[in-house]
């Protein structure tokens, strides 16, 4: 096959040529894969051939090694390693030799093939000469040769894991790629491609930042790109430092003057793009102390890992003025736009964050800044300075705030309604919901929302509610934040004469025409969630009426056909909104028998919606009506059997849907709801949802996030229909053994052992389940065999000592419902198990009363077990 | 490796709405699994305090002017709410509630006004034992048996399964029993009427017929019906129980038996263990069988017109104690005013001479005449069942030769003579 004019057909303007040139290629792949590959990378690395048939030979080439589905991957990955190794071994030399093309499109479409086949070669310890034969000759190579060659480094360490490669090797990468971007490099595409490559290498350098000349060599190199004349290197360099401030936060404090320097400059007098960056490395360091310190809160001994250098507090007096700069720099209209992002923005969130790192310090820093600008003429100045406020409401202690606030409130009122600029109006908006999310509700001591103030504040949120759209969308989350702060006020709500009032109005803003810009619709429903969520009693009969209104909207969306995939994607989202409207109202009205009772005459209705909602088929309000179903199920009780038969296919769709996980995990809720509230009436539809749980346990394409919730899921099968799981309890048992086995130990980071004890809950959840579910039958029996692995399972965990005190509760709650249901059978292995001592023990003695109420029925039950 | 986006959120709330939402269903199936959890182990908690060995208070003296029947009804609640045993409810109740709990357990059986169809071929017989009907429930090694008022008779060791402490193996938590008794004063013996769970396994579930089947097999099997020893101190033995065919009624009707007899007990085959009244049960008597056929007043004696006990209505009806309740008068209001009653009073009344008329099988009319307030031991008025069978037996009462025919009737016979070639 003439691989060139199918390459260029490939690209024709002409559709049928170019359908035809795909079906050729796609052939040839199929027939003969190491020859197709083969003669891609020859396209690639022939200097006679066309520029664009090589780049497309490239890509192609890309597309054959990685994917981005998990399973797609996979299979691409094993396909490579199956291939013969000669083919391997010409065509990974076509590559390198393409490195060194004078046109620098081969060159660089090579090192990214390079780094897909480096990520699936290296960590199988194979082309373990690559690294070596890259940098051998670096030195000499001619300047395009040597970007060609930069680039595959920086893509090589995005591609692989740095325990795949040896710490020698790591060196010389570092030792190219810095000294590609010292000023002795005189080839601007050179410092480029190695400042750019450094970001992705800087992962490799945990011991090159433990020495301390390598890292005073790598921060001054750094620091020098980031005064270069070009300002791509600039910006490179920046982000480097970014990801320096992450990831070696603790050896920072020798640099931390001059970074301050560099950044004020680059804040001050640099292009955008640099300022940007300059701004996000406080921001970044903003985010790591906060991290540190919420941690010594957590912790009282105060030995934690990471220790606060204080970096922000001491240069908060040099940093706050230069972030007010920022604020009045803003951008005509950057309200309007969703994707804006300019040095105003970046300024005032790194100012928010600053405060939350700070607290009480920098509340006398920004005041006068205020105080300043809040009243001038120029819109910019009464912006930047209500900004300003807003920013530094969060981190600061209430008392710190207080009077200020009080003094502030009614000047924002008026503002919101009065000022000529839509830009301070918005602001002033947000700055009020910002004041009632951290200054009001039961935890604040004073309270700044009184009789007097109350109905001014609604009605002047009503008000804006018919403003511009980004006025009224912060309008609708000022209120969202004034009805939260209610949320626990007890029988009498100062909302109640407002709430008909507040309702009207909000679904009034549904219905704006305008009401799809700025997100308007989605905050004036979230807004309506928050009010009913936070309601009470005296308000029951409202939200009933409610009901019947929220069903019509939903009604309507059902009505219109043959829309375009435009309109199809708005109908889907107001269904989800919906959807989600009613799903809080059902939960708000079933938490009290007296509502329930009277909202149930609506329950046939409902559910006919959320089935014609299902048969629109989208996956984002498939989830919605599944949430919303989930808590009418709850709701509704055994009932619920009579829509089993038409919800059931849905169910199972829900299950099968790996590709949405979130849709797949709320799914496995709603089994869990349907279970507990069928009971046994759930057996008929048990088959069907067991073989499609154990599936999705075993394939590689889940989101394991979804895994827990599914063992868990088990057990809420199990207690539901008894003995009757009997059928599935070999199958989920070897399920929950082998996940039991992966789980008792860890090795990892603080979000694998999250994730560990997240799974680890699941499968006690499960077997907790199952014990209780057999209890009192005949078939307890069945339980034996599995008892000694799960009580090494209970050892296991407790010996590891990294359980959290979810997993210990459920754990020793297990523990408990063994010794129930397996009595005498189970008397001596139990007796024999560490958890029945030591576990039990600490367990009783435990502050959390959850873990003690359970530790008492474990050690109830084993008594009972063991006196026989 | 374009430059990298370090946008922020802007004048966003962290969190979305929708997964708030999210979140906050997780949370609630969370707390739901933990209640559902929770009520499962509470349940093997108190099956246990059932018999724990804090000291009850003795049963209060039956009143004098109430037979065992009335007894038995008087304390019956509208056992419509609870079908079952609900076991997961009861896990809920602590101490004297238990009791409560525990009166409304037992399936009580409808009088018979009336001869049910394929008597012969649904049902069963059985002679009834005269004596405290009470629940026995064996576990950890001891054994209590409960008045229908949930008070405690007899706290003792026994034969039955996990029934005391020198009965090894099955003894423990998940396994125990509990059976549906009469306790004989004369002979000191639980007679066996019903199995409700028997060694954990529950047979609630179960119709009558395994029921007895089960029973039959593992009682004797237990060693329960041996005499009394110093590990089991009541004997316990079964009731034989009849197919009800010409034969088997015959013979609960006229055998001997080593109790006194307290009328029949019919129990239809297929029925469950249900609590509360059911007519898939039914007791009927006469004076060949029973002791106390006609209700007695509060010194014993007949009164010389029937009494009944009637629930006091809010629009001044007077109910039975059914589900729905079958209405027999009403009061005027100015008759409540004056005699200071209140919806929920139950009210004693005489049948006086215009008895009770019925229209197509219901009841039409009734002539009551107030007599006063109920006894204070009363809880719940008569049934409807109850109250016509009194009726019948001083009238026209439904007599063992009519039981007898209505098994001999054609009708009960259709079966057979389906295989009958026409002749004619």
């Amino acid at each position: 096959m003439e691989v060139t004019q199918v390459l260029l057909n490939a690209q024709s303007i002409d559709g049928s040529v170019r359908k035809n040139a795909e079906e050729n290629l796609k052939q040839f792949q199929e027939q003969n894969l190491p020859g197709f590959l083969l003669s891609l990378s020859g396209e690639l690395a022939n200097e006679e051939k066309p520029v664009e048939t090589r780049k497309l030979a490239g890509l192609i080439l890309k597309n054959a090694l990685d994917a981005k589905e998990q399973h797609r991957k996979y299979e691409l990955v094993q396909r490579w390693l199956s291939l013969d190794a000669n083919a391997k071994s010409q065509i990974k030399a076509c590559l390198l030799k393409t490195l060194s093309s004078p046109v620098s499109d081969a060159g660089s479409t090579a090192s990214q093939v390079i780094a897909k086949v480096a990520g699936i070669e290296l960590p199988q310890k194979q082309w373990p000469e690559l690294i070596g034969s890259l940098l051998s000759n670096v030195h000499q190579l001619p300047a395009h040769a040597k970007q060609a060659t930069l680039e595959t480094l920086g893509y090589l360490c995005e591609e692989v894991s740095p325990d795949v490669v040896d710490q020698d090797q790591v060196n010389k990468i570092l030792t190219a790629v810095v000294q590609g971007m010292s000023g002795s490099e005189g080839n601007t595409d050179v410092r480029l491609a190695a400042t750019r490559a450094l970001y992705n290498a800087l992962g490799f350098a945990q011991a090159n930042f433990s020495n301390d000349m390598e890292r005073d060599y790598i921060m001054r190199v750094v620091c020098e790109a980031t005064l270069t004349p070009d300002v791509r290197i600039r910006q490179a360099a920046f982000e480097c430092l970014v990801s320096i401030s992450s990831t070696y936060y603790e050896k920072l404090a020798p640099y931390i003057q001059d970074i301050f320097n560099i950044t004020a400059k680059a804040v001050k007098e640099d292009e955008e793009p640099v300022a940007l960056q300059a701004i996000e490395f406080w921001s970044s360091i903003c985010d790591e102390e906060i991290d540190i310190l919420e941690e010594y809160a957590g912790d009282l001994t105060g030995d934690s890992d990471v220790p606060c250098f204080y970096f922000i507090k001491q240069a908060l007096p040099a940093l706050v003025p230069m972030l007010l700069e920022t604020l009045l720099k803003q951008e005509e209209d950057q309200d309007q736009d969703e994707g804006a992002w300019n040095i105003a923005m970046a300024g005032g969130t790194c100012l928010g964050l600053v405060a939350r790192t700070v607290g009480d310090d920098i509340v006398p820093l920004v005041v006068p800044f205020i105080e300043e600008n809040i009243a001038k003429p120029d819109w910019r100045q009464r912006e930047a300075a209500t900004y300003a406020f807003g920013s530094i409401l969060e981190g600061p202690s209430p008392e710190k705030l207080i009077n200020l606030v009080n003094v502030a409130l009614s000047f924002m009122l008026s503002a919101l309604t009065k000022d000529p600029n839509s830009h301070v109006k918005d602001t002033t908006a947000w700055t009020l919901g910002r004041i009632f999310e951290f200054l009001h509700g039961s935890a604040v001591e004073a309270p700044i929302i009184t009789p007097a103030n109350c109905q001014q504040i609604v009605t002047v949120l009503l008000q804006s509610m018919k403003d511009t759209p980004n006025v009224a969308e912060k309008a609708c989350g000022a209120l969202y934040f004034l009805a939260q702060g209610y949320e626990d006020v007890g029988p009498s709500s100062p909302i109640t004469p407002f709430f008909q009032e507040i309702v009207q109005s909000l679904l009034t803003v549904t219905h704006r025409e305008d009401a799809g810009e700025s997100r308007l619709r989605t905050a004036a429903y979230e807004t309506l969630n928050e009010v009913v969520r936070c309601s009470t009693d005296e308000t029951a009969t409202l939200v009933l009426q409610l009901v019947p209104v929220i069903m019509l909207e939903l009604h309507n969306t059902l009505e219109g056909q043959k829309m375009s995939s435009d309109e199809r994607e708005k109908q889907s989202e107001l269904q989800g909104l919906l959807c989600g409207c009613l799903q809080v109202i059902i939960q708000k009205l079933g938490s009290s028998e007296s509502t329930k009772y009277v909202f149930m005459q609506y329950a046939d209705q409902i559910m006919g919606l959320f089935l014609r909602v299902f048969a629109c088929r989208s996956a984002t309000v498939h989830e919605e009506a599944m949430l919303a179903i989930g808590a009418l199920a709850y709701a509704t009780g055994p009932d619920f059997a009579k829509y089993m038969p038409e919800f059931y296919r849905y169910l199972e769709m829900g299950l099968q849907n790996f590709e949405e996980y979130q849709v797949c995990a709320v799914t496995v809720g709603v089994v869990g709801d349907i279970a507990r509230a069928l009971e046994e009436k759930i057996v008929p539809y048990c088959d069907g949802i067991m073989t499609q749980l154990l599936k999705n346990l075993s394939s590689n394409q889940l989101h394991r996030s979804v895994k827990p919730p599914i063992f868990s899921c088990f057990g809420d099968i199990a207690l539901a229909v008894g003995e009757y799981f009997e059928k599935y309890l070999m199958w989920a048992m070897s399920a929950l053994q082998s996940a039991a086995e992966l789980s008792t130990h860890t090795v990892g980071d603080d979000e694998l052992v999250e994730y560990t004890n997240t799974l680890r809950n699941g499968i006690l959840e499960a077997y907790s389940g199952i014990f209780q579910g057999f209890k009192n039958s005949p078939k307890t029996q069945l339980l034996v065999p599995y008892a000694p692995h799960i009580l090494q399972f209970l050892d296991g965990i407790y010996i590891e000592k990294d359980m959290d005190d979810v997993v210990m509760k459920t754990a020793i709650g297990v523990l408990g419902d063994l010794a129930d249901t397996l009595g005498s059978h189970a008397g001596s292995l139990i007796q024999q198990s560490l958890s029945s001592k030591d576990f039990l023990n600490e367990c009783l003695s435990s502050e959390d009363l959850m873990i003690k109420e359970s530790a008492e029925w474990a050690k109830l039950a084993i008594s009972r077990a063991i006196s026989v | 490796m374009a430059p990298h986006d370090l946008r922020r959120p802007f004048k966003r709330a962290a969190i979305s709405d929708q997964q708030k939402r999210r979140e906050l269903s997780l949370l609630r199936q969370a707390q739901n699994r933990r209640d559902a959890q929770q009520q499962a182990r509470c349940l093997a908690s108190s099956i246990l305090s059932l018999q724990s060995p804090v000291p009850e208070s003795e049963p209060e003296p039956e009143q004098p002017d109430i037979d065992l029947e009335t007894a038995i009804e008087a304390e019956q609640e509208s056992g419509a709410s609870s079908k079952d045993l609900d076991v997961r409810r009861a896990s809920k109740l602590r101490g004297p509630e238990v009791r409560k709990w525990f009166a409304r357990q037992l399936m009580l059986p409808e009088w018979m006004i009336d001869v049910p169809d394929r008597l012969s071929q649904d049902w069963y017989v059985l002679a009834r034992p005269s004596g405290k009907r009470c629940f026995v429930v064996s576990s950890n090694g001891t054994t209590v048996s409960r008045l229908r008022n949930g008070s405690i008779l007899h706290h003792f060791p026994s034969a039955l399964p996990a029934g005391a402490k020198t009965r090894d193996g099955s003894g423990s938590a998940q396994s125990y029993c509990i059976l549906d008794c009469i306790f004989h004063e004369l002979d000191q013996t639980y007679y066996v009427i019903d199995v409700v769970c028997w060694n954990g396994y529950s047979l609630y579930d179960c119709t009558a017929e395994f029921r007895f089947y089960w029973l039959n097999s593992k009682l004797e099997e237990s060693g329960a019906c041996s005499p009394p020893s110093y590990y089991h101190k009541y004997r316990f033995s079964a009731v034989p129980v009849y197919n009800c065919d010409q034969n088997g009624l015959y013979t609960a009707y006229t055998g001997v038996v080593p109790y006194a007899k307290d009328g029949l007990l019919f129990y239809n085959k297929h029925a469950h263990y249900q609590t509360g009244n059911t007519p898939l049960v039914l007791v009927w008597k006469d004076e060949n069988c029973s002791q106390y056929v006609i209700d007695t007043d509060s010194k014993g004696e007949i009164p010389s017109q029937q009494q009944v006990v009637l629930e006091l209505q809010d629009n001044g009806k007077l109910a039975t104690s059914d589900d729905p309740p079958v209405v027999f008068g009403c009061l005027d209001a100015d008759m409540i005013q004056q005699s200071g009653l209140d919806s929920g009073n139950l009210l004693r009344f005489a049948i006086s001479d215009g008895g009770l008329s019925f229209s197509d099988g219901k009841l039409e009319k009734a002539d009551l005449n107030y007599l006063g307030k109920s006894n204070r031991a009363r809880a719940f008025a008569d049934s409807y069942s109850k109250i016509l069978f009194q009726y019948t037996v001083r009238h026209s009462p439904l007599k063992i030769d009519d039981l007898l025919a209505s098994i001999n009737s054609p009708d009960d016979q259709e079966n057979k003579s389906c295989d009958m070639e026409m002749a004619g």
